[in-house]
This record gives structure tokens, sequence and C-alpha cells, in this order.
């Protein structure tokens, strides 16, 4: 990992980037005819191979549609795994063009990296996950606790705050990756692990006995996860951000992955506009007409998504909550596209 | 007639062609200024290019970043430690905790690869195979996995402190680490460090006497009764006179974890363990290598004189064989140091951990964190190295040569 990081700063230092970071990443994602999107180094629901090297997920999901959007080809990305540590440094040199890793969008971040965090693919927040046999029902009853954590993450901080904040002592223990820090839980280094919710579902899957393990109630943090692009390239920007917002539109206007065609040939104004049969919106974003019909069925609209990665339809069995329509008791919510 | 005598020609000029490559004439010279030139020119470009790219993008530069709150804790700090601390604190308990692991960790591999080297040099057939196994397991299979094992596979599988291994109720072992009384200093803490002290000087200065005096005169003094009583005497006058240097403060099962006392981490037990058996291993052969390029002549030398096979070993060959068991010896003091940035994967919170981890995500500094944690270890590496020379220099010194 420190090798990684090391490289990429030289390449960082070396003025590799200055290509990458011009105005051009769209051009140069045509030209490579590959998409290069960061990822996590596994993370069931969000991004995690299969046995045949697929890569699957809501952040996956992303990715896939602005591949879409841009070759009509979901498949043509790479798909760089990353620690939490290493992703940032990735994103600047240019190894990557997005980084689709479940990171929180904070304000430091947005700023002081060189790069942007186009939307909230997820809402999320930090909890607490323990062995059931510990009898502990709130996480204000963890005082004198261990606690694993993955470094480099703003749970890290969030927990120092928590501890703090309650006049609770802690010990805790950092590791490099997530699948180490789990390990290191389950050996029962430490009483507690503690993450974004969503993680904390996703890593029980990987225990031994996941019924033997429970997620504390209380959610400590807001933990807005959202891709990103670097600085510098606005056209990129609105292209990834309106990714999202297809995918969230289309759920709107009632659009999946089976009826698409079917809806596409409707007459509601705002649904012509949306598949291109009115109007350039596509054009406007520096892609072609038909590029939200293109996203919506490679991988259909953010609801399905949804389901299909952490939702019912899956072993993480999340429910939708925060993310939610709007017009359904959540705070999903894509501007008009129009 | 006198003779002159002839001076000798000046050594600069070829001092300075030798210095420079060797080559003869000005074209040697002039090789070498382009080449300092373009090194010059390059890493110019290199600052200059990275500079200009971070602030087109944006990317905040610079060191400002070290004065603002960590906002994070770290489960072993030399120095009082709290989330609320600027980074550069979190640098220091960083490179503490690295230089700590490295130091026990260097003082065990010397230790044990010494043993192991006699060992496997002993005419005992047991002891020697027993040896020669553990160098051949130990030094073929990757550290980051022996790391790994020492963690996730033994200590890991001590009981969880409820069911902690006690022993008088004080020490504490479980996979939370070992817990040991604390001790806190008293109002007789001082004149006992002091007594002490007085102690230890005087056991040096008594034990040169006598060595004087066994090389001047032959005369053998037997030096540890009196060292004994000194050592032992000493304090215990101080303790009796000015009170208990020190009370212990017992640790007791609170909650999740042990209260009070003092607690070595897992991590930092699996890290010392896996780094010295390790580079013991290579060390084994260093100083195996190192003993046989003494030629045998000298040991039979000694034994002839009545010593016996310790002793030889001690006295004669051994000081023999540092002068070329040295220079490998640093380098692998060197490798484990370096080796000690493995600690991320079993989270004991090295410089490597919390600086170049932690810190590095938490401000996205790349360039300027990665800067100083190469010239850090750059610094330790020669130090290191600068410590060992002088060793060597004084024991090619004391040799006559």
């Amino acid at each position: 990992m420190k090798r990684v990081s090391l490289v990429v700063t030289l390449a960082l230092a070396a003025g590799l980037s200055a290509e990458a970071a011009s105005a051009q990443t769209l051009k140069t994602v045509k030209d490579r005819g590959m998409l290069s999107c960061g990822v996590s180094q596994g993370l069931p629901g969000f991004s995690t191979p299969d046995d045949k090297g697929n890569w699957t997920g809501l952040d996956v999901d992303i990715c896939r549609a602005i591949a879409a959007a841009i070759f009509n080809d979901a498949t043509k990305i790479k798909f760089v795994p990353l620690s939490a540590k290493d992703r940032f440094t990735a994103l600047q040199s240019g190894e990557i063009d997005v980084l689709s890793r479940n990171t929180t969008w904070t304000l430091s971040r947005d700023t002081s990296l060189g790069a942007n965090f186009t939307g909230v693919t997820y809402y999320d927040g930090q909890g607490f996950l323990v062995k059931k046999s510990l009898k502990v029902n709130s996480a204000l009853e963890l005082n004198s606790a261990s606690v694993c954590v993955q470094t480099g993450t703003t749970t890290e901080q969030n927990l120092a705050d928590y501890f703090k904040g309650n006049n609770m002592k802690y010990e805790v223990i950092a590791f490099g990756t997530a699948d180490e820090t789990v390990k290191a839980y389950e050996s029962g280094r430490c009483d507690v692990f503690t993450s974004d919710v969503s993680q904390l579902y996703a890593e029980r899957l990987k225990l031994a006995t996941p019924a033997d393990h429970v997620v504390l109630p209380e959610v400590i943090s807001k933990e807005p996860l959202g891709p990103m692009v670097r600085h510098g390239d606005d056209q990129w920007f609105d292209i990834v951000k309106w990714t999202l917002y297809a995918m969230v539109g289309a759920e709107e206007l009632g659009m999946t992955q089976k009826n698409v065609d079917e809806v596409a040939k409707s007459d509601k104004p705002e649904v012509k506009r949306a598949v291109g049969t009115d109007g350039n919106l596509g054009e406007q974003l520096g892609l072609t007409k038909d590029w939200l019909v293109r996203i919506v069925k490679a991988v259909g609209n953010y609801g399905e998504s949804f389901e299909r990665n952490v939702g019912s339809g899956s072993k993480l069995g999340i429910a939708r909550g925060l993310n939610q329509l709007w017009s359904k008791g959540g705070i999903q919510y894509a501007p008009p596209i129009r | 007639m006198a003779i002159e005598p002839r001076k000798p020609p000046s050594q600069l000029l070829p001092k300075l062609q030798r210095a420079l490559g060797g080559r003869a004439g000005w074209s040697g010279f002039v090789l070498q200024l382009l080449f300092v030139a373009a090194l010059a020119w390059i890493s110019y470009e290199i600052v200059a290019n990275a500079r200009a790219n971070l602030q087109a993008q944006r990317i905040t530069a610079g060191f400002g970043f070290l004065a603002n709150n960590a906002g994070f804790d770290v489960s072993q700090s030399l120095i009082p430690y709290s989330g609320s601390d600027p980074y550069t604190r979190v640098f220091f308990v960083g490179l503490l905790n690295t230089l700590l692991v490295s130091a026990i960790g260097i003082f065990f591999a010397t230790l044990i690869g010494f043993l192991v080297a006699l060992g496997r040099l002993s005419p005992n057939w047991l002891l020697s195979r027993i040896s020669g196994g553990y160098v051949e397991l130990i030094r073929n299979l990757p550290l980051l996995f022996q790391i790994l094992f020492w963690y996730l596979a033994v200590l890991a599988a001590l009981p969880n402190p409820r069911q902690s291994i006690s022993i008088f109720d004080s020490f504490f072992l479980s996979n939370r680490g070992l817990v040991i009384p604390k001790p806190i200093g008293q109002p007789g803490f001082e004149p006992f460090v002091f007594a002490l002290l007085i102690a230890i000087v005087a056991t040096i200065a008594l034990w040169r006497y006598a060595r004087r005096q066994l090389f001047q005169s032959g005369k053998f003094i037997k030096v540890w009764p009196y060292a004994l009583g000194l050592l032992i005497g000493l304090p215990l006058l101080s303790a009796l006179i000015f009170g208990a240097p020190v009370s212990f403060e017992i640790p007791a099962l609170k909650g999740f974890n042990f209260a009070g006392g003092s607690r070595v981490i897992p991590e930092f037990v699996a890290l010392t363990l896996a780094l010295s058996t390790y580079t013991a291993a290579f060390i084994a052969e260093i100083v195996r290598a190192g003993i046989l390029s003494v030629h045998k002549g000298q040991m039979e030398a000694g034994s002839s004189l009545g010593l016996q096979r310790g002793s030889v070993l001690r006295l004669i060959v051994i000081p023999q064989a540092m002068r070329v068991i040295l220079p490998p010896l640093t380098n692998q003091y060197l490798n484990l140091t370096k080796n000690s940035s493995l600690a991320v994967a079993i989270g004991y919170p090295d410089l490597v951990s919390v600086f170049a981890g932690t810190t590095l995500s938490q401000t996205g500094q790349a360039i300027e964190i990665i800067g100083i944690t190469m010239g850090v270890y750059l610094l330790i590496s020669l130090v290191t190295s600068a410590i060992m020379s002088f060793y060597g220099w004084r024991i090619s010194r004391s040799m006559g040569g």
C-alpha cells in the first residue's frame, strides 16, 4: 500500500498528471476507449468482484452508467481497487477518471484535495457492530471498549468526537484495509467494529456467524457518500453529476430497465426531453441524445440499482430509508432534467 | 653536500580526477559537470511542475496542515497525546513508536542471532541441526506472513480479558495484551535513582580497575560480589532512609478492559516478535560467516593456552570476527527498521501507519507527507550507519589496525 501511494505520489510530482488535469477528461476517456474507475477493494453491495472478476454494487453501477452514457457499453471500464488512504491520490494523479468508492462528502475533502463531489449516491451514517454475547444495547454502554476501525476514514475522527463528547474512554486500533479490520474484530482483539452502517451490514456477511453480531441503534454521524472527480474539468463534473441524476430522474419518471423502451414512446413532455426525442439535453452534456436511455438500459433506475445491490434484492437487505425518493419520504432528489 | 629531500608531487590534481570518476584530463570533468547540471535541472523541473500542477488543480500544498488538529486517537503513545493535539504531535507519536519497536527489535534480533549462530557452530549435533532448521525456516518465509502469523494465529488465540490468564492477580495476559502493575513515583523515587546511578558508576569503575590489575600484574580480583553489594545495597539503603521509591497501581477488570496498570499491546508484541526472529535468522548467518572467517589456528592456539571453548570464542574469535560481521550486520539493522513499516497490516501505530497513513488521507497532502516520511527513514538509517561505523572504527583501533 505504501508502495502504491509512493508511486502515485512520484507520478504526481513528476507532473504526469499534466494531461489528465486539463479539461479533457471526456476526450481522454473516449480516446482510451475505456473509463478508469476507482472502487473499493471489496465491499459487498457497493463494489465487489464476483468469482469471475465481474464487479457489482451501487458504486460500480455509477461507473457502469457513465460508461454506458459515453460508449453505450457498460463493460468498457477498468476498475481500480483502492484502499481508503490511497483513493484521493489516485484521483489527483489522473490514474482514475472518477472515484466511486463509498467516500463521505466533507467540506475539507471538497476544498483541499483538488477534487469535487458530484452528488450523493447513498445517505449513510456511522454505527457500531458488536457481538451479541456482550449484551450491549446502546453505544453509550461502550465505555472502556476496544474499537477496531479502518484508517484513513472520517470514521476515525467521528469516533474520537463521539467518545470524547460522551466522556467515555476507549482504545482505538486502526488497520490499513477493511478486511484486516474485520479480521481483528472477529479474532476478539476489539469489542466493537465501527464504520458506516451500510458497511457494517456488508462486512457482517463476511463473518463466520453473522447472526452472532448486532448493529447498535445509534447513528453517530452524517455520511453522505458520493463520487468524486478532479477540479478543472467542468464538463466531466457535469457528466458524472447528471449520470446519478439520470438514474434518480428515471425512477421519478417510472422508467425501469425493462420498460424503458415502452416508456420512451410516451407523449409526456418530460419523458420526451429525458429520452432525447425532444431537444438535445444529452448533447449539451457532450454525450448523445439517448444518454439517459443508455444508462437505464445498462443499470436500471436508482431504485432498481439500490434494491439489487444493497436493498431487498440483495443479501444486505438494507431498507431504503433516507435513500427513498423525496416524493416517498426519503431525500433522494434529482434537479429537473430539462 | 646536503641532499635536498625531493618534494612529493602535488596530490591535488590526481585526487580530484579520481574523485570525479577517474577519467584523465578535462573531458571527464566536463562530463561530470554536465551530469550534475542535468540532475539539478531535472529536480528543478520536477518541483516546479508539481507546484504548477498542484496550483492548477487547487490542491492545498505546503506544511501549514501540521498545525491543525488531528482529531483521531492512537492506541499506543510514548508521549501524552489526545485527539485535540496537532498533526506534529501525531508525527512524533508515530516516530517514537517506530523507534521503540526498532530498538527493541534490534536488541532481540542481535541476541537471538548470536545464540543461533553459536548453536549452529556447536559440536552438539542436535543443537546445530535445530539452529540450522530455524535459520532455513524463518528466513525463507515472507515477513508480512510471519507478522500476521504471530498476530492472528498466536496472540489472537489468547483468551478475552474476562477470562485472562492472571499471575498473582496483578499480571494479566489476554488478547488485549499484557497488563502489568504500573509503577507510580513516590517521594523516595529521586534518591533511589540517584543511589542506583552511583552504584552503577562505582561498579564500572571497579570493573575497569580490576581489568587493569589483571592485565598489568596478572592479579585476579573477583568483582561480582562487590558489584552485587553495591547495586543492591545502595538503592536498598536509600529506600530504607527515604521510603519506597514507587508504589504499584494494580490493574483490575472494569467494563470491557482493564483499568489501571500499564499495558503492552499485542500489536507491539507481534511486530517485535516477528521482526526480531526474522532478522535474527539473517544475523545468525552473518555471525556464522564471521566466525568461520577467523582462521581455525586461532581457535587451536586459544585451546592450547588452556582456555575453554566459550572463552576462546569470547576473547579471541568473536573480536576478530566482528570486523567481518559489522558491515552486513548494519544492513540488517537498517532492514529491520524499514521493515517495521509493515506495522500497518496489524494496526500498530508506527510512523507509516499514523502519519503516512491516517494523516495523509485526512489532509490529502501526499507529496509533503511522503517527503517527510522518506526523509525521516533516511535520517534514522544514516544515524544507525554512523553509530555502527563508529563502533567498527573503535574495534579496528583497539585491534591495532
